[in-house]
This record gives C-alpha cells, sequence and structure tokens, in this order.
C-alpha cells in the first residue's frame, strides 16, 4: 500500500473515512431511486434508502477508535483507562429511525388509498387521470 | 407551576391528541382540540409578555442542565412565533367545527383532531426548543400530521398531493438532519445557544459549509421556496379548507422561523452573509417567486390555488427580506410572518365559507355571491386588499418596511419590484372581487350566507388585519425587537 | 369649537350622512334632503376652518387619528391650500346634489341610494386629500377615493362600464402604487419624517440632488389623478358614468385631488426654493405643456360632448401641473386659482352637457343644431363656462391664466406662455362650437326642437347657480388670491 499512498496520497484519505463513502453511495442511490422511479411504492423505497443513509453516518460518527460501550463502574463512575465510543449519536438515531418508520407507514397507508381511489400507483398514470378531471 | 409554561405549551396539546382518539366522539374531539389551542395561546401570550419584559426564558427538559439536556429557550423570536401558531391554531379550531363536519367524514372526525393537535405541538415545538435536533423530531411530528389532514381533503387529488409532499418533505426534513449530524460531528454540541459559541472557531472547516448547504436545502423544501414549491400548490387546494387556513398561516411560517434560527442564531448573520453569501441565493430566488408565482397566480381559475400560489409568492417576500441581511429586512420579514399569517388564514376561511355553501371555489362558481354572502365576501375583500397592501392593512405595513429595507440598501430595483408584484396581487384579487360583485347569479341555485360559526372566526381574522393595520405599534415593536436579536444587535 | 374638532367633523359629516341616506333609501325626497343637508353642514364647517385659517397662522396644530407604523401617523391639518379645495369641492357638492336629483330622476337612473351613498363618501375622501397632514394620510384618501368612485364609475353594470371602470382603476391604482407609494418611501428614507412643512422637508437631506428631478417625477406621474400623458386614460375612460359624477368627480374632486396633492407635494414637501435650486422640474413643465396642447388637439376631434369635456380636462390640468412645476410664487398662485376657476366653469359644462342629455337625448356635438333655441339659458351657461375654461373676461379663468402666463416669464421659460395662448384659442375652438351650433345651426328636420325644453328645474337652478359664480369669481377673486398668497408665504 505505501506505493500506492505515495502516488496517489488522496487514497489513504478514502480508505480512512470509507464510512462516509458507503453513506454518500447509499444515499446518492437511494436519491436517485426517489427521483427517476414513478411507481409509489418505489419511491418510498427509495426514500428509505436514503434515509438509511443518515442512520449509517450518525451511527459511525459516534464511534471512536479502541472505543467500547459506555458503561460505568459500579459505583457509577467511569472506569479508569477505558476508551468510551460516543453514545448520544446512537440514541439520536434512534429516535430518526422511529420517524423513518413512521414516515414509511403513513406514505405506504396513502399508496394504499391511492391504489383505491385511482387503481394504480404509477404516478404518470395518476397525473393523466387528474389531467382528465381537469378538462 | 408557571416555571413550566415554555414546555406544557408543547406538551398539552400532544397529550390531548391521543385523548381525541380514545374519545371517537367528534364534539368531544373537537372540544379537546379547542382546549388544546386554546391553552397553547393563553400561554404564548403570557410567554411573550414575560419575554418582552424580562428578556429570554430558558426551561431544562427533565431538568437536565443544559447542553446536555434539551432546553427550551424562548426570546422574542420564537415568543412571536408562538403566538402567530397558537392564535391562528384557535381562530381556525373554531372555524373547524362546522367546516370540517362538512367536509370530512364523521367517523374520522375525531382523528381529525388528533392530526390536528399533533401537528399544533410539532409546530409550536420547534419554535420553543432551544436543541436542533429537537427541531428535526418536531418537524417530522408536525409533517406527518400534516399529511394525514391533508389526505383527508374530499378530492382524491388530495391523496396525490399528500403523497408528494410526503416525499419532498421527507427529502427536506432528511437534509435538515444531515446538517444537523454534521454539526455535531464538527462541534460536539446540539444545544443552539453552544452551537453559536462554538462555531466561529470553526468556521473555515468544510464540514460546516456542507452542513450549512444541507441545511439551506431542507428549509428551502420546508418553506416552499421557488423552485422547491411544487408540492405546496396541491396540496393547499385539494385539502379541507380548516387544514388549508391552518397550514398556510402556520406550517411555512414555522419553516421560515427554522431558517432564521438555523441562519442567524447559530451560524450567525456574519458567517451567513460574509462566508456563504447567503443574500446572493436568497435574492434571486425570492425575486424569481414574487414575480412567477405571481403571474401565476393571476391566471388560476380555482380561488384556493390561487391564494396558494399567492402564498409561495408572499413566502418569496419574507425571503426578500431576509436577504437585505439588516434590521429593516428582517423586521419586515418577521413582520410579514405576522401579517402573512393575518391575512392567508382570514382568506382562506372566508374560502372555507363558501365552499361550505356552494361546495366549489371556482372563480366562476363565486359569481355573484357579493349579494348573496355578503359577510362573507367582505371579510374576502378586506382579506384580499390586505393582500394587495392597501394602507391601514397589515399588508400595507410589512410591504413599507420591506421598501424601506431596499430603499435602506439602496437597491430600488427590488423597491419597484414589490411594488410591480402588489399591482399583480391587486388583479389576481380584483378578479375574484369582480366576479362576486360584477357577475349575476346564476339563477337556479339557493344560496345563505355562511353560518354564524364559521364567520365570526373568519371576522375575527379580519378584525385583527385592520387592528394590526391602524395600529402596528406593538407588532412593529416586537418584530424589531425580533430582528435585533437575530442581527446579533440585542441579547 | 375647536379647529381639530371642526376638521374630524368635515370628515365624518359625509360618512354620516350617508347612514341617514340608507336609512330613507325608499322616500327618495327625504333621501335626497338628507344628502343635501350634509352638503349644507359639510360646507358650512368648511367655511368654519377657512375663516380660523385666514386670521390665525396657516398650519395649526395636527389632529392625530391614528398611528399604523410607528412615526407614520394618520392625521389632518388645515393649511390654505387644503381650505382652497376643500371650500370647492364641499360647496360644489351642494350644487350637484340639487342637478344630480333632476338629472338622476330624469335619466331614470337605477340604484340611485347607491349613488348617493358612494357619492358622500368620495366627498369624504376628497376632504381627507384636502386636510391630510401629511403624505400618508395623503396617500390613504388619495387611494380611497379611487375605491369609492369606482362603484359610481361602474354604476351602469353594462359590460362596457365595467371595461371603464376596470381601466380607471388600473391606472389609478398601478401609477399610485408603483410610483407614488415608491416615491413616499424614498421621501421617507431621505427625510426621516412625511409631515407637510413649509419650506419642504428634503432640502439639505440629499447628498446628490442628482435624483430629485426622479423623485418628482415619481411624484407627478405616481399621481395618476393629476391626469400627466400618458397616465390619462382613465379620465375619459370614467366618462360612462352619469354625468352627476362626470361633473363633481371628474372636474372637480377627484381630478382636483390629484393637482391639489402635486402643488402640495411641491410646496411643502420639496419646497419651491430647492425646486428652482435643483432644476428638478424643467422637463416636467415640458411635460405639462405637451399634455396641455396634445389633450386640446384630442379634444378638437371628438364629436361625443363628455369625450371631449374629458379631453379638455386632461389639458387643464396639467396648467395646474405647470404652475407647480414653475415653481415660482406666480405659478402656485395661479395653480392654486386655476383649482378653483377649472373648478366652476367645467362643472358648469358639464352640467350643460347632462341637461342636454336628458332633455334633448343628446351626446354628440354634431347633433346640436338649433338646440339652442329651446334650451336657451342652458347655452347661455355653456358659453360662460367655455369663457371661464378658455380664460377670458368676464369669466375668473382669466385670472388664473394670467398668474400663470405671470410665472411662466418669470421661470424664463417664454415658450410656455406660447402653449398656454395657443391651448386657449385651441379651448375656444373646441368648446365655443357647441353654442354656435345651438343658437346658430340649422335644425335638422327629424326632431324639431321646438319639442324640446329645458331641462328640471333643479338641475336648471345649479347650472345658473356655477355659470354666475364663474363670473363672480371674475370679479371678485379676492378670498382665493388671499389665500393662495398665503401659501406662497406672501
Amino acid at each position: 500500500m505505501s506505493w500506492a499512498q505515495s502516488a496517489f496520497p488522496w487514497i489513504g484519505h478514502v480508505v480512512a473515512n470509507y464510512n462516509y463513502w458507503i453513506v454518500i453511495v447509499l444515499m446518492m442511490t437511494g436519491f436517485y431511486v426517489l427521483i427517476s422511479r414513478g411507481n409509489l411504492i418505489k419511491k418510498l423505497v427509495g426514500l428509505n434508502v436514503f434515509q438509511t443513509s443518515v442512520f449509517l453516518m450518525y451511527i459511525t460518527m459516534g464511534k471512536i477508535t479502541g472505543g467500547t460501550a459506555p458503561i460505568l463502574g459500579s459505583h457509577g463512575e467511569p472506569v479508569p483507562g477505558v476508551l468510551y465510543s460516543n453514545p448520544l449519536p446512537h440514541v439520536l438515531i434512534l429516535t430518526a429511525i422511529v420517524v423513518g418508520v413512521a414516515t414509511t407507514s403513513v406514505g405506504l397507508a396513502l399508496a394504499v388509498r391511492i391504489k383505491e381511489a385511482y387503481g394504480t400507483v404509477e404516478e404518470d398514470e395518476i397525473n393523466a387521470l387528474d389531467a382528465e378531471a381537469d378538462s | 407551576m408557571t416555571q413550566h409554561l415554555p414546555v406544557l405549551q408543547v406538551v398539552i396539546p400532544l397529550v390531548l391528541a391521543p385523548l381525541c382518539v380514545l374519545v371517537r366522539h367528534p364534539r368531544a374531539a373537537w372540544a379537546l382540540a379547542a382546549l388544546g389551542s386554546l391553552c397553547a395561546f393563553g400561554i404564548a401570550l403570557d410567554i411573550v409578555s414575560t419575554v418582552l419584559a424580562s428578556g429570554p426564558l430558558s426551561y431544562d427538559v427533565g431538568d437536565w442542565a443544559p447542553p446536555w439536556g434539551i432546553e427550551y429557550r424562548i426570546d422574542a423570536v420564537n415568543a412571536w412565533i408562538l403566538v402567530i401558531v397558537s392564535l391562528v391554531s384557535t381562530a381556525v379550531v373554531f372555524f373547524a367545527r362546522a367546516s370540517v363536519e362538512r367536509e370530512v367524514e364523521a367517523s374520522r372526525v375525531a382523528l381529525f383532531y388528533a392530526a390536528y393537535l399533533l401537528c399544533l405541538s410539532g409546530l409550536l415545538g420547534i419554535a420553543a426548543t432551544g436543541d436542533v435536533f429537537n427541531v428535526f423530531v418536531f418537524l417530522e411530528i408536525s409533517s406527518l400530521s400534516a399529511y394525514a389532514l391533508i389526505a383527508l381533503g374530499q378530492d382524491r387529488r388530495a391523496l396525490a398531493a399528500a403523497f408528494r409532499y410526503l416525499i419532498m418533505g421527507s427529502v427536506g426534513a432528511t437534509f435538515i438532519v444531515i446538517g444537523i449530524g454534521l454539526m455535531y460531528a464538527t462541534t460536539g454540541t446540539l444545544n443552539m445557544a453552544d452551537l453559536a459559541d462554538r462555531l466561529p472557531g470553526v468556521w473555515h472547516v468544510r464540514t460546516i459549509k456542507v452542513a450549512y448547504g444541507f441545511l439551506a436545502v431542507g428549509c428551502f423544501l420546508k418553506l416552499a421556496l421557488f423552485p422547491l414549491h411544487l408540492w405546496l400548490p396541491n396540496a393547499y387546494t385539494f385539502a379541507p379548507s380548516a387544514v388549508t387556513a391552518f397550514m398556510a398561516a402556520t406550517a411555512t411560517k414555522v419553516a421560515v422561523y427554522m431558517l432564521l434560527r438555523f441562519f442567524f442564531t447559530i451560524f450567525g448573520a456574519a458567517f451567513s452573509f460574509d462566508v456563504m453569501n447567503l443574500d446572493m441565493v436568497l435574492m434571486p430566488l425570492a425575486v424569481a417567486a414574487i414575480f412567477s408565482m405571481s403571474f401565476v397566480a393571476i391566471l388560476q381559475t380555482n380561488v384556493k390555488r390561487l391564494l396558494a400560489y399567492s402564498s409561495v409568492a408572499q413566502i418569496g417576500y419574507m425571503i426578500l427580506g431576509i436577504s437585505f441581511a439588516s434590521v429593516t429586512g428582517l423586521t419586515a420579514a418577521v413582520l410579514h410572518l405576522f401579517n402573512h399569517a393575518l391575512m392567508k388564514g382570514a382568506l382562506f376561511m372566508a374560502l372555507g365559507c363558501v365552499a361550505y355553501r356552494i361546495g366549489s371555489v371556482h372563480i366562476d362558481a363565486m359569481a355573484g355571491l357579493g349579494k348573496r354572502m355578503p359577510a362573507t365576501m367582505a371579510a374576502f375583500v378586506v382579506g384580499g386588499l390586505s393582500l394587495v397592501g392597501v394602507p391601514l392593512t397589515v399588508g400595507f405595513v410589512s410591504k413599507w418596511y420591506l421598501i424601506l429595507a431596499a430603499l435602506e440598501r439602496g437597491w430600488w430595483p427590488l423597491a419597484v419590484i414589490v411594488l410591480i408584484t402588489s399591482v399583480m396581487a391587486l388583479a389576481y384579487v380584483w378578479r375574484v372581487i369582480e366576479a362576486a360583485y360584477f357577475r349575476e347569479f346564476p339563477g337556479d341555485r339557493e344560496t345563505r350566507e355562511a353560518p354564524a360559526a364559521l364567520l365570526v372566526p373568519t371576522w375575527a381574522l379580519v378584525v385583527l388585519n385592520v387592528y394590526f393595520g391602524i395600529d402596528a405599534t406593538r407588532t412593529v415593536g416586537v418584530a424589531e425587537r425580533a430582528a435585533e436579536i437575530l442581527m446579533g444587535a440585542a441579547p | 369649537m375647536t379647529p381639530a374638532a371642526m376638521l374630524v367633523l368635515a370628515l365624518l359629516v359625509p360618512v354620516v350622512g350617508t347612514v341617514f341616506v340608507l336609512l330613507l333609501r325608499s322616500r327618495p325626497n327625504a333621501r335626497e334632503a338628507a344628502s343635501l343637508v350634509s352638503a349644507t353642514l359639510l360646507f358650512l364647517i368648511v367655511c368654519g376652518i377657512y375663516r380660523t385659517v385666514s386670521s390665525g397662522a396657516p398650519g395649526g396644530e395636527a389632529v392625530v387619528l391614528a398611528e399604523p407604523i410607528p412615526g407614520i401617523t394618520l392625521s389632518l391639518a388645515a393649511e390654505p391650500l387644503g381650505v382652497v379645495f376643500a371650500l370647492v369641492a364641499s360647496f360644489l357638492w351642494i350644487v350637484t346634489t340639487l342637478y344630480a336629483i333632476g338629472y338622476m330622476r330624469g335619466h331614470g337612473e337605477r340604484n340611485q341610494t347607491r349613488f348617493y351613498v358612494f357619492f358622500a363618501y368620495a366627498i369624504a375622501s376628497a376632504i381627507g386629500v384636502a386636510f391630510a397632514g401629511n403624505l400618508f394620510t395623503l396617500f390613504v384618501f388619495y387611494e380611497v377615493l379611487s375605491l369609492t368612485t369606482f362603484p359610481l364609475v361602474a354604476h351602469a353594470g353594462s359590460e362596457a362600464a365595467k371595461r371603464a371602470g376596470r381601466i380607471y382603476l388600473g391606472v389609478l391604482f398601478s401609477t399610485s402604487i408603483v410610483f407614488q407609494l415608491l416615491a413616499i418611501a424614498w421621501t421617507y428614507s431621505v427625510a426621516g419624517t412625511l409631515d407637510f412643512r413649509p419650506g419642504g422637508i428634503l432640502e439639505g437631506r440629499w447628498t446628490n440632488t442628482a435624483a430629485v428631478p426622479l423623485l418628482l417625477a415619481l411624484f407627478v406621474f405616481g399621481i395618476g389623478k393629476a391626469a400627466v400623458m400618458p397616465f390619462h386614460r382613465w379620465l375619459p375612460a370614467a366618462m360612462v358614468a352619469p354625468t352627476p359624477v362626470s361633473a363633481l368627480l371628474h372636474a372637480v374632486a377627484v381630478v382636483k385631488a390629484g393637482v391639489f396633492a402635486v402643488l402640495k407635494i411641491t410646496v411643502y414637501v420639496f419646497g419651491l426654493d430647492f425646486v428652482r435650486a435643483t432644476n428638478a422640474s424643467v422637463w416636467l413643465m415640458w411635460a405639462a405643456a405637451a399634455t396641455i396642447l396634445l389633450a386640446s388637439f384630442v379634444a378638437l376631434r371628438k364629436d361625443n360632448l363628455k369625450a371631449r369635456l374629458a379631453y379638455s380636462t386632461v389639458g387643464q390640468l396639467s396648467y395646474i401641473v405647470l404652475g407647480a412645476m414653475l415653481a415660482n410664487s406666480w405659478g402656485i398662485v395661479g395653480g392654486g386659482m386655476h383649482i378653483v376657476m377649472h373648478a366652476f366653469g367645467k362643472i358648469t359644462l358639464f352640467f350643460c352637457a347632462g341637461a342636454i342629455m336628458v332633455a334633448a337625448h343628446k351626446t354628440k356635438v354634431s347633433q346640436l343644431n338649433g338646440l339652442g333655441r329651446a334650451m336657451p339659458v342652458t347655452f347661455f351657461a355653456f358659453v360662460l363656462g367655455a369663457l371661464c375654461i378658455a380664460g377670458l373676461p368676464p369669466a375668473g379663468g382669466s385670472w388664473s391664466k394670467w398668474f400663470l402666463g405671470l410665472g411662466a416669464l418669470e421661470a424664463d421659460q417664454a415658450g410656455l406662455l406660447v402653449v398656454l395662448m395657443l391651448s386657449s384659442l385651441m379651448s375656444l375652438a373646441y368648446l365655443m362650437e357647441v353654442p354656435l351650433k345651438g343658437f346658430f345651426g340649422a335644425a335638422s328636420t327629424a326632431q324639431p326642437p321646438t319639442q324640446v325644453r329645458e331641462a328640471p328645474v333643479c338641475s336648471l337652478v345649479a347650472i345658473v347657480a356655477t355659470a354666475v359664480a364663474c363670473v363672480a369669481l371674475f370679479v371678485y377673486p379676492e378670498p382665493v388670491y388671499r389665500l393662495m398668497a398665503a401659501v406662497v408665504g406672501q
């Protein structure tokens, strides 16, 4: 690896932060699906992937190299010499996950209602039906 | 008891919401919603007077001291937002009793009020909290319930509109979480005051600039800044009348507040304008919004959609005020937050009266209504004139400050734009007035004036439109104070 | 009664009068009596204000009605120029109401109650303009005046009337919002106040006086009611209204509110010395002069009598704007006096046009052959009115033109004197055609004019009253002159 690092110094940077690359790839995948697909269910799938990337970002952010789970000693004091990971981002993202689940369920419920009302979950067909109703 | 008011404001509606689902009975659910709104309004008035008299309030949720715990911090800016939201909510909830009975199935009325209370709680929460992650949580509470409320519209297009709003709204909220995460990664804190202290030290870090970008786009989506407004027209058009009145007067306002909070309190005006050149982003977008949306509004035949486009244009005015990066400009923006809530609330409620009686808000269906529903249409006329910015209405006050702010910076073309678009607003309001007063009522229909249950709340807002237009000393005082706080000129 | 109370009362009387008009709507005689009573009351009150102003110091205490924006009040104050305008408007309201009784009934108009109500609101707004204590108040009442006259313009309710109404509001609102409001905001941001003060509020506040002409132009064109071309289209459009409206509002109250505002702003916002020092008004003089000539040309070519009178008004209004733009004492005195003289002259002409319409059902100049022999009083009054407009003795218009001429010479603009003379000749040409045709034209055979009688008595009384006033103002212009002299501080 050393020759590669000296020839392409950015590679080390990329490898060291690989978690963010995963986040970015996931984020863009989800975002692309969300924008490009006309099927409402697929849009929701895209939205989920998109949100998941953010969950990952938060979770990996709290990790400290060599850190362990933040459990206090028997008297409620930090154990000396032990490196703890940051628990706060994990707790935060638990909330965000719940929000994500709620969003998905509302979205799916709406999709069901749309299917009942329009007979389709394809965006272009829905738009066509609406345009018909307008004219 | 009184020291808990900041949190009770948010908690009362939040607790009442599940009760609505439990009681099931439409009238009982309405009573709970009215109770929640009234409590929130009363508390908001109390808080605003305390804040104006003795400075910002701070409340530690669960007694956890900030920056570890969640802090509710209320200064003149968000006290003002709390008043706007709870005032409109109270007016709308009284309007909703009759209107919702007509427009929503009886079996869903209790659920409607549950969602309404949740939405209210979320909006109040965004305004009250001093913790950025808490902002996101409340944002999602209000948004999710808003999607449900919009989907309760009678037309099936309400469903499609709600879905579209859900997708765009969730993307916006996720962008905001990303921004918050990046800020946290750089500074290690989520408390707003703490962030404001630490961020100047890391201005040069690229992560912060990226966070700024994500927050900006997220806020733009939520506040429907052109061209990210696409979710708004259909959502407002097909939602139940009461929901439209509530959302138009509060949801976008709270999003604007969020923008102000992030970019002025947390990042600071210096960072926003000197480093990020926020004004150069906001101004073109605001001008484009004002011009294009006013023009599109003139072409509409559905009056609700007409007003929805006008809302996007009016949001442009607020953003324009922010882009001046001056105390006067921010005063205009903060004033317009309140004033626009009053006028759009009144206008959408007047339309709700029309929908209640004739079941349509198409401009042709409103022909001759000036004689058949005089009180309703008079309310519409006053609200419309306020929208145009006729003197002695609130609309004039905000336009006046906006123009002064433009001239203060020497950007007179922007003052001209504000004035020209006022004439455009006159054009679209006039189309409705002309239909209502100068066209014959189709003879085959029986139409009476809307019931007092709808008229009283509508006129309450109309009267406020005129009252704060004739005596704006109080509103201007608060707005100036808020603007000074945001610009960092006052604590 | 204190002067302050009188100012508020002057604003309230017409408004309270409408309540009675509405209450008495089922009894036309009582309803019209209510209108007459409130008109007379208003005139008496304005006379009272005139006495305090002419005896005491000009200006006086302002009455603050409200303070919509901190530092900007809605306030009333009496000063000589406003008194001139208010006197004219309130006196002619009495006469016009008298005339309207005959006209509206003779013409069988619908919605007469609505007509009288909005008429009174319009007068109240005109009084508000006259006694406005600052620019903001002036703007507010100016806009209210546009709004309240709209139902009068669209009175007929026909498609044509609605279209005319749209042009009317469209032009007046667009100019006032885009130009006038901008100018007001600009003035505020420069001067920090909107009050009217002798000597103006702008002098010494500018670092760059190059922008002064632009600000003045924004005011002149922004006050669309002054009908300086190219923003004059609303005035001919407004002629679809019933004749009393054209007579009082579109020869007196509305248009005079416009030129009055121009005069007032020139004197009390800019200050004459400041305007002269910055050369702000030179090109506007010529814009006004161009309007005078062009409008006269158009009037010559109009066959419809009311349209001809409307274009004549457009031209005559620019006399007053010209007087203001000359920015010297003679110009202001001449302009102010022309507000009065033109008001009496033009209202006489409109009354005559309406009388001809009611009595003989003729609206075109070319149809008037021989009518003068059947309606001698009307046509003779028309001659007097025409002389007043043209500025010839024995009518009051001679004085205002004389002072305007002096003002033009003092401003070293001899060319403007030529314009004034030329337009006087043209106005004689297009106005005198009417009585000439009436008295000397050969009667048409289709309808022998012998069957035509004079207009209803009420209307005739009004016509005679204004025609006599035209002559009286020639003999005794003293009070008007004194008030105007007080405005320029002599």
